[in-house]
C-alpha cells in the first residue's frame, strides 16, 4: 500500500518533471536579431571562367588526327573576385577559390550581414576570370530594407548575372 | 579476497554519491521498482514507443506540400485538438523527455563507472545513438515549417557548411521563398522516419549483450509519465509558430532548448567552437573506456567435473556471458562456457549452481562454476569459522553485498558478517546451512530494489528465497528467521537499525516456531 506522503511526493516530482519539460520546450524565446535589423545574405556559387587558347596549325599538325581540337582549355578554373560596397564604402571583399583537387569545381561564398533597417546604395562587383582586370559583372541598386527583411545577393548567368532578391521578387 | 582496483576520480565519485542520494530520496516516494531514476533506459524506450505511435498518426494526416505541411499540422492543433492536437503534443513532449532521460542515463552510467570492461560494448554502441536522436529531433522540427523550423533549417545548414563536405553551401537551399519545393518535405519525412528506424536498430544493438532487458518501466511509471504528458498537452498544447517566410528573418522564435540548443550556442560562439564541442564530446565518450579505470574483476571459472550442465547459470547470468556446450567428459551432458568479454565477475552464476551447496561432504567444496576471488569453499570456511565464534542469546549471520551497504561493520560477538561480490552470489543452501549450524536468524543485505549493480542479483535472491527460482530455499527452512534488507552503499546505519529490529523480533518470537532440525545448538 502506497503511503499518502509517497503519493504526494510522486505528484510533486512528476509535476516538476512535466513543468521542466513544458517550460523549456518553448521558453525562453530566442531573439536572433534586434528589432531594427535587416539581413543581407550573400550567396553565390559559380564556376569561374577559364582561359582557352587557339592552337596553331603547327601544333595541330603534331597531334594525332583524332585529337586535333582547335582550342586548348585548361581544366582548372579561375578564382573569382567579389567586392561589395555599401553607400560607396567597402563592405566586403573576397577571393573565391574553385573546389576540387584540380581546381575545376564550383567557387562559392555564403555570408550574412546585419544592417540597420533603412535605405542604402548597394553595389556588388564580380570578376570570374582574374586574368582580366576589373569586373565583368556589376550590380548596383538603391535598396530599402525593412526590419527583419532579408535581401539576397545571388548570381545566375541565366538571370543576367548578379541580382538582388527581396521577398519573392527579384530586384532590378 | 578481493581484486585490486584503481579508485575512480573525485568527480565521478562525487557524481555517484549525488546520484545515490537522489535515488535513495526518490525511493521514499516511488519505491525501487517505480523509481524513474533507476529505470532511465527503460523509460527512454517507453518514450520512444510513444513517439513511434503518435508519429504514425501525424504521418497519416501530414500533407507534404509547402503550404500543406504548415496547414495540415496546424489543423491538428486547431480543429482536431482533442485527438491530433494531443497526439502532436505527446510527440513533442515525449521527444523532449527522451532527450532528458538519455542524458541522465549517460551521466548516471558514467558516474557509476559503467563504461569499461564487460560494459564496453554497451557504452560504445550507445554513443552514436545521441547523434541519431539529434538528427531525428532537429529534422522533426523542420517538418512543421513554421518560423522555428525556418530558423533551425538555416542555422543547421549554416553550421553544416562550416565543414568541408559540400562543394556548394547547403544553406543556399533556404535562400529565398522559391528555393524549396514540395519534394523537400517528402525527403524530410523520409529522413524523419528512416533515422528513428536506425535509432531503434541501434538501441537493439545497445542492449544486445544483456539478458532480460528492461524494455519498459513499471506500469505505474508508464501511466504517471503519460499522465504528465497528457496534462502538458492540455495545459500547454504544442503549437506552430507563424508560418515560415524565407524573405523574412524570424526576429523571435519559441525554441525547444532540449533539441535546438545548438543554434543559440552557435550564435553565441562560432560554428568552429560548436563542432569542436560536438566532435570533442563524441571522441571523449568513445575514448572513455580506454582511459585509466578500475581493473576488471576476475571472471567466473567452470569446473568440468562438477558442472552437470543444468543451465541455471546460463539462465541467470545478467550479461549473457554463459553459453552451454557439449560436455567434454560426460556424454549427453552440457557444460557452461564463460565468455571473458561478457563476464561481469558478479558471481550470480555461483549462486545459481546446484553444486554450490555447503552441505556437500567434500573437504574442499568445489562447485560447477565459481569465482576465483571468492570461491564458495572460502565462503563456507568463513561461515563455519564465524559461526563457531558466535556468542550471545540471538546469533545472527548477515550476508552482505560489496556493492551495497558495507556489512562488515555489523560483525560482533553475536553477529557474523560476510560480504559477497553480489547478493545474487549467495546459494540459498548457505542460509539453511547457517540456521542448522547454530544461527538464530539470517539477514541477506543487498542493493536497493532496481539499484542492483549487476542488474538481477537481488531479484534472483528474492525469487530463490521465495522458492520461485532454482536453486530455491528448501520449504522446511523457517522463513521467519530470514530477513532480506536492501540497503545502498553508505546506508550502514539504516541497515544496522534494521538488523537490530530483526534481532528483537526473533527474540520476541522465541523457540516455538523453530523446526527440530533448526533447534539451538552449541557450536563451541
Amino acid at each position: 500500500m502506497v503511503k499518502p506522503a509517497a503519493i504526494i511526493g510522486q505528484i510533486v516530482l512528476y509535476g516538476a518533471f512535466a513543468a521542466f519539460i513544458g517550460y523549456f520546450a518553448t521558453n525562453p524565446t530566442y531573439k536572433q536579431i534586434a528589432d531594427d535589423i535587416a539581413l543581407v545574405k550573400l550567396s553565390i556559387s559559380h564556376l569561374g571562367d577559364r582561359e582557352c587558347r587557339k592552337r596553331t596549325p603547327e601544333e595541330l599538325a603534331k597531334m594525332p588526327p583524332n585529337m586535333r581540337a582547335p582550342l586548348e582549355c585548361p581544366r582548372g578554373r579561375s578564382d573569382i573576385k567579389l567586392v561589395i560596397e555599401l553607400d560607396d564604402k567597402p563592405m566586403f571583399e573576397t577571393i573565391m577559390h574553385p573546389t576540387g583537387l584540380s581546381r575545376d569545381g564550383i567557387s562559392s561564398v555564403y555570408k550574412r550581414f546585419e544592417l540597420k533597417a533603412g535605405s542604402y546604395k548597394l553595389a556588388v562587383k564580380m570578376n570570374d576570370n582574374l586574368v582580366n582586370p576589373g569586373f565583368n559583372f556589376v550590380k548596383e541598386a538603391q535598396i530599402t530594407l525593412k526590419p527583419a527583411e532579408i535581401l539576397v545577393i545571388d548570381f545566375n548567368p541565366d538571370r543576367g548575372g548578379l541580382f538582388f532578391q527581396q521577398g519573392s521578387a527579384e530586384k532590378h | 579476497m578481493h581484486f585490486e582496483s584503481i579508485s575512480p576520480g573525485i568527480v565521478p565519485r562525487a557524481a555517484q554519491i549525488l546520484f545515490e542520494r537522489i535515488e535513495n530520496l526518490f525511493d521514499r516516494a516511488f519505491g525501487g521498482a517505480d523509481n524513474p531514476l533507476r529505470h532511465l533506459g527503460a523509460l527512454g524506450l517507453y518514450f520512444l514507443w510513444i513517439l513511434v505511435a503518435t508519429g504514425l498518426y501525424l504521418y497519416i494526416v501530414l500533407d507534404t506540400s509547402i503550404e500543406g505541411v504548415y496547414s495540415s499540422i496546424g489543423w491538428l492543433s486547431r480543429e482536431q485538438w482533442y485527438l491530433g492536437g494531443i497526439l502532436r503534443s505527446l510527440h513533442r513532449y515525449a521527444s523532449d523527455a527522451f532527450v532528458v532521460v538519455m542524458f541522465l542515463h549517460l551521466l548516471r552510467e558514467w558516474a557509476y563507472g559503467r563504461y569499461h570492461g564487460f560494459r564496453f560494448y554497451s557504452w560504445i554502441t550507445g554513443v552514436p545513438l545521441i547523434w541519431l536522436v539529434y538528427v531525428s529531433g532537429i529534422g522533426g522540427y523542420w517538418i512543421v515549417w513554421d518560423q522555428t523550423a525556418q530558423f533551425s533549417a538555416i542555422a543547421t545548414t549554416e553550421l553544416l557548411d562550416w565543414l568541408p563536405f559540400f562543394s556548394e553551401p547547403s544553406a543556399r537551399n533556404f535562400l529565398a521563398p522559391d528555393s524549396i519545393n514540395d519534394r523537400f518535405f517528402t525527403v524530410l519525412v523520409f529522413i524523419h522516419i528512416g533515422v528513428p528506424l536506425m535509432l531503434i536498430l541501434g538501441l537493439w544493438t545497445h542492449v544486445n549483450r544483456i539478458s532480460r532487458v528492461d524494455y519498459l518501466p513499471s506500469r505505474r511509471v508508464m501511466l504517471a509519465t503519460l499522465a504528465s504528458f497528457l496534462a502538458l498537452a492540455l495545459l500547454k498544447p504544442a503549437l506552430s509558430a507563424a508560418p515560415a517566410d524565407l524573405a523574412q528573418m524570424p526576429a523571435e522564435v519559441p525554441l525547444d532548448w532540449f533539441i535546438l540548443f545548438l543554434h543559440p550556442l552557435t550564435d553565441l560562439t562560432s560554428p568552429a567552437a560548436v563542432w569542436t564541442l560536438i566532435f570533442g564530446a563524441t571522441l571523449l565518450l568513445f575514448a572513455l573506456p580506454f582511459l585509466p579505470h578500475p581493473a576488471a574483476a576476475p571472471i567466473a571459472v567452470v569446473d568440468a567435473p562438477n558442472c552437470n550442465g543444468c543451465s541455471r547459470c546460463h539462465v541467470d547470468c545478467p550479461y549473457e556471458a554463459i553459453t552451454m556446450a557439449p560436455h567434454p567428459h560426460k556424454p549427453n551432458h552440457k557444460i557452461a562456457i564463460v565468455d571473458a568479454d561478457h563476464c561481469a565477475g558478479c558471481g550470480i552464476c555461483a549462486g545459481s549452481c546446484p553444486s554450490s551447496t555447503p552441505f556437500r561432504s567434500q573437504q574442499r567444496l568445489v562447485t560447477g562454476i565459481d569465482m576465483p576471488q571468492q570461491p564458495v569453499d572460502a565462503l563456507r570456511q568463513q561461515l563455519e569459522a564465524q559461526l563457531a565464534s558466535l556468542r550471545g542469546s540471538t546469533k545472527l549471520v548477515v550476508f552482505g553485498c560489496d556493492q551495497g551497504a558495507d556489512v562488515r561493520g555489523l560483525a560482533g560477538a553475536d553477529t557474523a558478517a560476510l560480504s559477497l561480490i553480489c547478493a545474487g552470489m549467495l546459494p540459498p543452501s548457505f542460509i539453511e546451512y547457517a540456521l542448522r549450524s547454530g544461527a538464530d536468524g539470517v539477514v541477506v543485505a543487498g542493493c536497493r530494489d532496481g539499484g542492483c549493480e549487476f542488474r538481477l542479483g537481488m531479484e534472483w535472491t528474492r525469487e530463490r528465497l521465495a522458492r520461485s527460482r532454482e536453486p530455491h530455499l528448501r520449504a522446511l527452512v523457517p522463513q521467519e528467521r530470514i530477513e532480506i534488507l536492501p540497503a545502498a552503499r553508505g546506508e550502514q546505519r539504516r541497515l544496522a537499525a534494521a538488523v537490530a529490529a530483526f534481532r528483537t523480533r526473533l527474540e520476541s518470537q522465541g523457540e516455538a516456531a523453530r523446526p527440530p532440525a533448526y533447534s539451538r545448538r552449541s557450536h563451541g
